[in-house]
C-alpha cells in the first residue's frame, strides 16, 4: 500500500507543472488558428497528400482518412460484420470470420502497418491485428478490402502486433496474455512458471502476400505488450516490450507494478529462422483457421491448420536477450536508423533509450545481470543510450521524423513531447485533448518517415465536439511538425477508439487503385456473364437464382415457383464494367444484409421465404436515372404446391 | 532513285499504318465521366478508347432508345481491300510510271476519302436519329421534333449533358501525310522533267 501512495504523490507533483505548461500552449494555439485552417484546407476536387489508415479499436474496422483534411473516405470492415458492404453477411465473405472457435464476427483491431520493401513503404498491403481472438488480417491496398485473415494459436490478446520487418519478411503477433501452452484445465494461481507467452513470426510471401506462421517462440509467462522491428544494422532483430514480469495473475494493477524494471525482449529472428530452416523446433499439434479471399472467385475459403512449429529460446543460444527497461514499458519504438530502441515505461516519468550497438557489445562481452528462465538479462547501464529526464507523465508511444527528432505521447499529462535523439533534450511540447494514445507519422515504422505531419489519437474528447449522449466521439489531432515547434492544425472524429494508424503518401497507392473487376476474369462458381445465361435451378429445397444486374434492371426480374420452406440463393453478378458503378440488392424478409456488388463481381445472399405472396426485391445503391425502376418480384407459393419454376425479363410469363 | 519516286514510295507506304493505328476517334465528356469515354474507329473495327468504353456508351445510350454501337459494319469488310488495292496501285505507279500518275493516284485517294467520310456521316446520322419507339427517356427539340443524338462529323458538339468530340487520329494523320507526299512527289517530278 505504501508504494501506491508514493506513486500517487509522484504523479501529483509534476502534474501541476505540466498543467500550467498546457495552459500557455493552448493560448498560443488560438493565435495560430487562422494559418492552421489554410494548411488543412483541401480545395473541392483536390486530393489529400496522404492516406491515413486509422484502426477502429473495438469497432473491428479500419477507417481511411485523407491528410491533412481529416476527411473520411472509407471504413474497411476487417474483424467485423458490415451490413453496408455485406462483409461477413454474404456467403462469399462469411468464411473470413471463421476461427477455431467458430464464426467470430468481431474483434478488437489495434495496430495497422503497411508493407515495406528495403525499409520503405511499398503500399501493397496493410496488416492489422485482432486482439481478442488472436488474428492477423491483410488488406489489399489496390481494392481496400480484407483479403486474408490468419488465426494465431497459442496466443491470447494479440497486442504486440502487427508490425512488419523491412522487407515484409515477417509480420509479428506477440501475445499480451500468457496462457498455458498447450491450453489445459489448471488452477489460475499456478500461473507463475507454468503459463507461457508466444511470439509468432508470420512469413509473408513476397509474390502474393500469403501469410504463414513460420515459427512461434515460447517465452516466459510475461505480458508482451508492443513491438517494433529493427532496421539498418538492427534489421534481423525484433523488440517486444513486456510487463507483468512479476507473473501475477490477479489484481495486476498492483501486482504487476512491483518490479522497478521489466524487459524489452530482443529477438534475433534471423537466427531463429536459420534454426527452423535447419530442422530445429518442434511441430506442435493445434488448430487454427486460415481464411483467404480471392479476387478471381470473389469468395473466401477457410482452411483449418493443424500444426505449428514452436521453438524454445534456450535451444538457440544468442537468439533472445532481455533488456531491462523501467517501469512497465508500453510502446517499443525503434528509430529510422535502427540504432535506438525507445522503451516507454508507462509508470515512469523518464524515457529510457537503449542502444543497439551497445547491446551487441554487451552480448559479446557477456555483460549479463543473471537470467530469466535461462534467457540472459543484459546489464542496464551497458546498453543504455540515454534517458529523457522528466519528459511528462505516462509515456506511451514514440515516432520519429527522420530528422533526428522523436515525438512521444504522454497519456496522463495528455501531451505530445518532441525531443532530440542523442542529446535527449526536450525541444517542444503540445497539449492534446485528451489522454493521447498512439501517435502516427506517415512512414513511422520504416527507414523513411515522411516527417511533415503527426497524428495523435485521443481516447477522450469531452468538450471538443458537440455532445452525442454519454458516448462522445474519439478523436485524432493533426500536428504540423515541419518546423521547430509543433503546430496543432486540426481535430477530427474517428471511428471506434483509434489505437494506431499507418500513413503513406497518396501517390504510392492512388495510381494502383482498382477501378472494376474484369468480368472475363470472374471465376465465381455461380457467376453468369450475360443475361442469356441467367436462370433459376432447383435442387430439392435449395433454389439457386443466377441473376445479373446492369443499369437499370435485374435479369430475371420475375421469378415464380418458389415455395415456403425453400432456401433461395441469390447469386448476383454485376455485369457493369465501369468505374464506381456498383449495384445493390435486397429482398424483403431476408435474414441477412443487402449485397453491394462491385462491377464484374458476384455475390450471394440467402433468403428463406416464410410467407406466401408476391415479394419484391430492389437495388439498394443508387445507380442511374432509372434506379427506382430497378426492382423485381418473387412469387412464393405454399409448401408442396406445383407452381412451375419459371423466370423472365421483359416478357409475359406463360 | 529520283527524289520524287522516293517521296511517292514513302507516301504509299504510310497508308499501311491504317492497319495498326486508329483512323478516327469520338469521345464523350460529362460531369459523371471526368475521364472521357469514347471509341476509336479503325478501318476494320470500332474499338474501346479505354477498356469497356463501348459497353458503357451503349448502357447510357439505351435510355434514349439508341442502338448498340455495332462491332462490325459492312464497310469494314471493304475498306481494308480498298487500302491494299490503293497501296499496290501506288507502288506500281511509284516504280513503273511517271510523275503524272502520282497526281492521278492523289485524286483517286481524295475521292475515296470523301466517299469514306460521306459513308461515315450516313452511319452517324442513322445512329443518332433511329431511336426505339419505347425508349425510357424521350427528349424533344423546342419545335417538338425528337432530339437527335448524332455526333459531329468533325469537331465538338454538346448533346444533352455530353460534350462530344470527333477528330481524326494518328492513322488519319499518316494517311493525310502520305497523300500530301504523293502530291509533293508530283510537283517534284514535274520540276525534274
Amino acid at each position: 500500500m505504501k508504494n501506491i501512495f508514493k506513486k500517487a504523490l509522484l504523479f501529483l507533483l509534476p502534474l501541476g507543472i505540466f498543467t500550467a505548461c498546457g495552459t500557455n500552449n493552448s493560448k498560443s494555439n488560438s493565435a495560430l488558428a487562422e494559418g492552421a485552417a489554410e494548411k488543412v484546407y483541401v480545395k473541392p476536387g483536390d486530393h489529400d497528400e496522404f492516406y491515413a489508415f486509422v484502426s477502429g479499436g473495438f469497432s473491428g474496422q479500419l477507417a481511411v482518412y485523407g491528410l491533412p483534411s481529416g476527411r473520411l473516405f472509407k471504413v474497411i470492415p476487417v474483424f467485423s460484420q458490415d451490413a453496408e458492404k455485406a462483409y461477413g453477411y454474404n456467403e462469399e465473405t462469411k468464411p473470413m470470420l471463421n476461427t477455431s472457435f467458430g464464426f467470430v464476427p468481431w474483434d478488437d483491431a489495434h495496430h495497422p502497418d503497411i508493407s515495406q520493401t528495403a525499409g520503405e513503404l511499398d503500399g501493397r498491403f496493410l496488416f492489422i491485428n485482432g486482439n481478442n481472438t488472436p488474428r492477423i488480417a491483410k488488406i489489399d491496398l489496390t481494392t481496400f478490402e480484407t483479403t486474408e485473415i490468419l488465426e494465431i494459436p497459442n496466443s491470447a490478446g494479440n497486442h504486440s502486433s502487427s508490425f512488419v520487418t523491412e522487407n515484409t519478411e515477417y509480420v509479428v503477433a506477440g501475445t499480451r496474455f500468457s496462457v498455458p501452452i498447450p491450453q489445459k484445465d489448471m488452477p489460475i494461481k499456478d500461473y507463475k512458471g507454468n503459463f507461457k507467452g508466444s511470439l509468432s513470426f508470420i512469413s509473408v510471401d513476397p509474390k502474393d502476400g500469403a501469410m504463414d506462421i513460420k515459427f512461434q517462440i515460447i517465452m516466459p509467462g510475461f505480458n508482451y505488450d508492443l513491438s517494433h522491428p529493427g532496421r539498418g544494422d538492427s534489421h534481423g532483430w525484433f523488440f517486444f516490450t513486456t510487463y507483468n514480469t512479476e507473473e501475477a495473475s490477479t489484481l495486476l494493477e498492483v501486482n504487476a507494478s512491483q518490479n522497478d524494471k521489466d524487459f524489452i525482449a530482443a529477438i534475433n529472428w534471423k537466427k531463429v529462422e536459420a534454426f527452423v530452416n535447419g530442422g530445429g523446433g518442434k511441430k506442435m499439434a493445434t488448430n487454427y483457421a486460415h481464411n483467404v479471399y480471392s479476387d478471381e472467385t470473389h469468395s473466401a475459403t477457410s482452411t483449418m491448420r493443424k500444426e505449428v512449429t514452436v521453438v524454445d529460446p534456450r535451444d538457440i543460444p544468442g537468439a533472445v536477450y532481455l533488456l531491462p527497461t523501467p517501469k512497465s514499458p508500453h510502446g517499443c519504438d525503434v528509430d529510422p536508423s535502427g540504432e535506438y530502441i525507445v522503451g516507454n515505461g508507462k509508470l515512469s516519468s523518464n524515457l529510457t533509450v537503449h542502444s543497439f550497438s551497445k547491446m551487441i557489445k554487451a552480448i559479446e562481452a557477456k555483460n549479463f545481470d543473471g537470467d530469466a528462465y535461462g534467457i540472459p538479462i543484459l546489464n542496464f547501464e551497458a546498453i543504455n543510450a540515454g534517458t529523457v529526464q522528466q519528459a511528462g507523465l505516462g509515456p506511451l508511444h514514440t515516432e520519429f521524423d527522420g530528422e533526428g527528432n522523436a515525438y512521444t505521447t504522454f497519456f496522463i499529462s495528455s501531451e505530445v513531447v518532441k525531443w532530440k535523439l542523442k542529446t535527449w533534450e526536450v525541444i517542444d511540447r503540445k497539449p492534446t485533448y485528451y489522454s493521447v494514445g498512439h501517435l502516427m507519422i506517415p512512414g513511422g515504422n520504416s527507414r523513411k518517415p515522411f516527417g511533415k505531419y503527426a497524428l495523435a489519437m485521443n481516447k477522450i474528447t469531452k468538450d471538443r465536439y458537440l455532445p452525442t449522449g454519454p458516448e462522445v466521439t474519439q478523436s485524432a489531432q493533426l500536428f504540423d511538425i515541419s518546423g521547430d515547434k509543433m503546430e496543432l492544425l486540426l481535430d477530427f472524429p474517428t471511428i471506434g477508439e483509434p489505437h494506431y494508424a499507418a500513413g503513406i503518401p497518396a501517390n504510392l497507392i492512388a495510381p494502383k487503385s482498382k477501378k472494376f473487376y474484369a468480368l472475363e476474369d470472374n471465376k465465381h462458381p455461380y457467376a453468369v456473364k450475360s443475361e442469356a445465361d441467367t436462370r433459376v435451378e432447383r435442387k430439392g429445397n435449395d433454389v439457386h437464382i443466377y441473376m445479373t444486374t446492369i443499369r437499370s434492371h435485374f435479369a430475371p426480374d420475375n421469378i415464380e415457383g418458389i415455395k415456403v420452406g425453400d432456401k433461395v440463393y441469390f447469386h448476383v453478378t454485376n455485369l457493369e464494367q465501369d468505374y464506381d458503378v456498383p449495384h445493390g440488392i435486397s429482398m424483403i424478409g431476408a435474414n441477412t444484409s443487402e449485397l453491394l456488388i462491385m462491377p464484374g463481381q458476384t455475390e450471394t445472399f440467402t433468403w428463406e421465404p416464410k410467407k406466401v405472396g408476391v415479394w419484391p426485391f430492389y437495388c439498394t445503391d443508387f445507380c442511374s436515372a432509372l434506379h427506382q425502376e430497378m426492382q423485381g418480384y418473387v412469387r412464393v407459393s405454399p409448401s408442396g404446391s406445383n407452381t412451375k419454376l419459371s423466370w423472365s425479363l421483359g416478357e409475359d410469363i406463360e | 532513285m529520283k527524289k520524287s519516286k522516293i517521296l511517292m514510295f514513302v507516301g504509299v507506304l504510310l497508308l499501311g499504318s491504317l492497319f495498326v493505328l486508329p483512323l478516327w476517334n469520338i469521345s464523350l465528356e460529362a460531369p459523371q465521366y471526368p475521364e472521357a469515354i469514347g471509341m476509336n474507329i479503325h478501318i476494320n473495327k470500332i474499338a474501346d478508347m479505354n477498356p469497356s468504353d463501348i459497353k458503357n456508351i451503349n448502357i447510357m445510350n439505351h435510355y434514349v432508345g439508341m442502338k448498340d454501337i455495332p462491332e462490325v459494319l459492312p464497310e469494314f469488310k471493304i475498306f481494308p481491300y480498298v487500302i491494299i488495292a490503293m497501296m499496290i496501285l501506288g507502288l506500281i505507279i511509284a516504280f513503273k510510271l511517271n510523275y503524272k500518275w502520282y497526281l492521278a493516284w492523289f485524286i483517286v485517294m481524295c475521292l475515296l476519302g470523301t466517299a469514306g467520310m460521306y459513308d461515315f456521316y450516313l452511319w452517324e446520322y442513322d445512329y443518332g436519329h433511329t431511336l426505339r419507339e419505347n425508349a425510357a427517356i424521350k427528349f424533344q427539340n423546342p419545335d417538338g421534333t425528337p432530339l437527335a443524338y448524332q455526333p459531329p462529323l468533325l469537331g465538338t458538339k454538346t448533346i444533352l449533358n455530353f460534350v462530344a468530340h470527333s477528330y481524326p487520329r494518328s492513322g488519319a494523320y499518316l494517311l493525310f501525310t502520305g497523300m500530301l507526299l504523293s502530291l509533293i512527289a508530283f510537283f517534284q517530278g514535274k520540276k525534274g522533267s
